[in-house]
């Protein structure tokens, strides 16, 4: 019950403030479509170097949770999912809006993700500390493996094609070592001048998450956007909150769905909001109502990807293995303040970790009041032209890696990944595992040359990397995750080979 | 469609994974490349698999760039490049963000470019956008950016 503790620090005037304005900025850059929630969290990264740890944190975190809430609305009234982790919104809301309900499909919609997200942040109270203690017992070899874990398992799992997702995992590994060595003090890969202090992650994480979206703005043209919106009439919130207290079987299948989803790295709220969408449709006595309008399918896929964002960052602050490309990024914002995940976090910043874990509770509740409100402006910022919205995120991406370390090196490296990713990103490969790969990649070096000079001095290299329940169980866990993507891509390549010999 | 991208693309990362396979084995000291080396191996044996399905035509994962595509990216990639890697420099940040970031409107947005109105909204947006970066970056941020000419 340490976080109690805490509790109040969230209600200091500048932690709340930027509580309030990361709610609502990211309500609204959550229901623009092609604003990410993970790019969204990038770009405010630079501008949390001027905050003390706790608030910056507090920012991002807002950010994060109300994105992806925010991402229903243009879901519900446009048609156009804010994020990845609204598709399965789309289904039942727009139709909602359309039959004239789109107040009602979005007060449901912001209270289902709160509840879900309320239980997801206490899971994260709850289960964080226990696997904090947990890791202490780790070692080097465990600690290279988890780095490792973290890699695989994002890079197979959250990408198309499990070859291409680890080989983006191998490409940002070796992004990482791009530099001066550590120990040794050597030059590595450094083929231009700018790389001298190599990547600084947060430009990379700004270039890889933003470029990409400009340079696909770009590629659609000047095009007219077709998106119209829905005029949302009023609705009772009253109402509302006892439609949602009358779909009890709803709102907890899309509340565990995201929260089990949530604990597993990799699967992002996409899959969670669709797998709650289906499973509730199952167990549902009126099947033949969704897809049609049914306020069930809003409530369960809201509930689902509002619920995964608490436990998607359990792994994070204790394994540093982020559940999520966003918590990626979040990781990215721990480290640039000297904050390394695990044990090091409870035990001597355990005023950053709760009180940044408690303003997500409050950030939930904000982001239901404050959801109901800005529901109708977001919509008008959704139809920004993406001409607009384009020319923003760049100079925008400028800026931000700029600020980082007033180096025009930043800004070049920022570009130039940007770049490289967007023409990666249309041949199958993957951001998420290659910013992983960047991110982890000097954890998992420095626990592989500590661990090799323990290992030179007592059992041998091979012996004290391979052997030991825990090792046995971090190779095995990585083996699986690869194997089970493998089988599941050429299952679905199967299906997809039959389905167009039938065509 | 993009047998020949696939290949194109896929042989590029195989390069580069040769040639960081190549430096890591060959460089000095020999203690300093140990994890590249380690990452440089795996990296070879994935890009090569990845080259070796392109060549055949088994890459199905991405749909490549269509011409339309590119060529609509070409001119807004163009202003991006001579923004990013001279103007902003060059010109001072402010300055080459207000020149690019109404080029790229103009290049971009779909209102008609024979009205007056819409270049004047195109002028007004671009305003108040450097406006808003100026009191973000400058005044709130504290950040120096070059400013060459102008401010």
């Amino acid at each position: 019950m340490e976080f109690i503790y805490y509790f109040g620090d969230v209600f200091s005037p500048l932690s709340f403030l930027l509580l309030l304005g990361g709610t609502i900025g990211g309500l609204i850059l959550g229901a623009t479509p092609g604003l990410s929630p993970t790019m969204a969290v990038a770009l405010l990264i630079p501008f949390t170097f001027h905050l003390e740890a706790v608030q910056g944190l507090i920012l991002l975190g807002a950010a994060y949770t109300s994105t992806v809430a925010g991402g229903a609305v243009s879901a519900i009234l446009l048609k156009i999912p804010g994020a990845p982790a609204n598709i399965a919104t789309t289904l039942d809301g727009h139709k909602m809006a359309k039959q004239g309900q789109g107040a009602k499909a979005l007060q449901l919609s912001f209270l289902a993700s709160a509840a879900g997200g309320i239980f997801g942040v206490l899971l994260l109270i709850f289960l964080t500390p226990l696997l904090a203690e947990w890791a202490l017992a780790f070692g080097p070899s465990h600690l290279f493996w988890l780095a490792i874990l973290g890699v695989t398992v994002i890079g197979s799992l959250d990408s198309a094609s499990v070859v291409k997702g680890l080989l983006s995992g191998c490409i940002g590994l070796w992004l990482a070592t791009i530099g001066f060595d550590d120990i040794m003090g050597a030059q590595r890969f450094i083929f231009h001048p700018s790389l001298g202090g190599g990547i600084n992650i947060i430009a990379a994480l700004i270039g890889l998450f933003a470029i990409p979206q400009v340079l696909t703005m770009f590629a659609k043209g000047r095009r007219t956007e077709g998106a119209e919106v829905i005029e949302v009439q009023k609705h009772s919130v009253l109402d509302a909150t006892r439609e949602l207290l009358r779909r009890p079987r709803a709102l907890g299948i899309g509340t565990i769905t995201g929260s089990v989803i949530g604990l597993i790295p990799g699967v992002g709220g996409q899959i969670a909001g669709l797998v709650a969408y289906d499973q509730t449709k199952k167990f549902s006595s009126e099947k033949e109502k969704f897809g049609k309008g049914h306020s069930e399918g809003v409530i369960a896929a809201e509930a689902a990807n509002n619920a995964m964002v608490g436990p998607s960052l359990v792994p994070l602050l204790t394994l540093s293995i982020p559940g999520s490309p966003t918590a990626a990024v979040l990781l990215g914002g721990l480290l640039i303040h000297g904050i390394f995940p695990g044990s090091d976090l409870f035990d001597n910043h355990p005023d950053v970790a709760w009180t940044f874990i408690n303003s997500m509770l409050v950030g939930q509740v904000l982001m239901c009041l404050f959801g109901l409100y800005v529901a109708g402006l977001a919509a008008r910022v959704a139809q920004v032209p993406q001409s607009v919205m384009a020319a923003i995120v760049l100079a925008l991406s400028v800026f931000g890696a700029y600020s980082v370390q007033s180096s025009m090196g930043d800004v070049y490296v920022m570009a130039c990944l940007g770049i490289g990713m967007y023409f990666l990103e249309r041949f199958g490969f993957s951001a998420a595992p290659l910013v992983l790969g960047l991110i982890l990649g000097p954890i998992a070096e420095a626990n592989f040359i500590q661990g090799g000079m323990i290992a030179d001095a007592t059992v041998g290299k091979a012996s004290y990397f391979l052997s030991g329940g825990l090792n046995i169980f971090l190779i095995a866990v990585v083996v699986a995750s690869v194997a089970y993507s493998a089988w599941m891509e050429l299952r679905t390549r199967r299906y997809t080979t039959k389905e167009e010999a039938q065509a | 469609m993009n047998r020949s991208q696939h290949i194109l693309g896929s042989g590029l990362v195989f390069a580069v994974g040769i040639w960081v396979a190549w430096v890591s084995y060959t460089q000095q000291p020999a203690e300093a490349f140990l994890f590249p080396r380690l990452i440089a191996s795996v990296f070879v044996v994935l890009a090569g698999w990845t080259f070796g399905k392109a060549v055949m035509g088994l890459s199905k994962v991405g749909s490549g760039i269509s011409r339309t595509m590119f060529l609509n990216m070409v001119p807004g990639l163009a202003v991006m490049l001579v923004y990013v890697f001279w103007a902003a420099k060059a010109l001072g940040f402010y300055t080459a963000t207000a020149i690019g970031f109404f080029i790229l409107l103009s290049l971009y947005d779909p209102a008609p470019h024979s009205e007056g109105k819409t270049w004047l909204r195109r002028a007004l947006i671009t305003a108040v956008f450097v406006a808003v970066m100026y009191g973000l970056f400058a005044k709130l941020l504290s950040v120096y950016t070059p400013r060459e000419i102008l401010f």
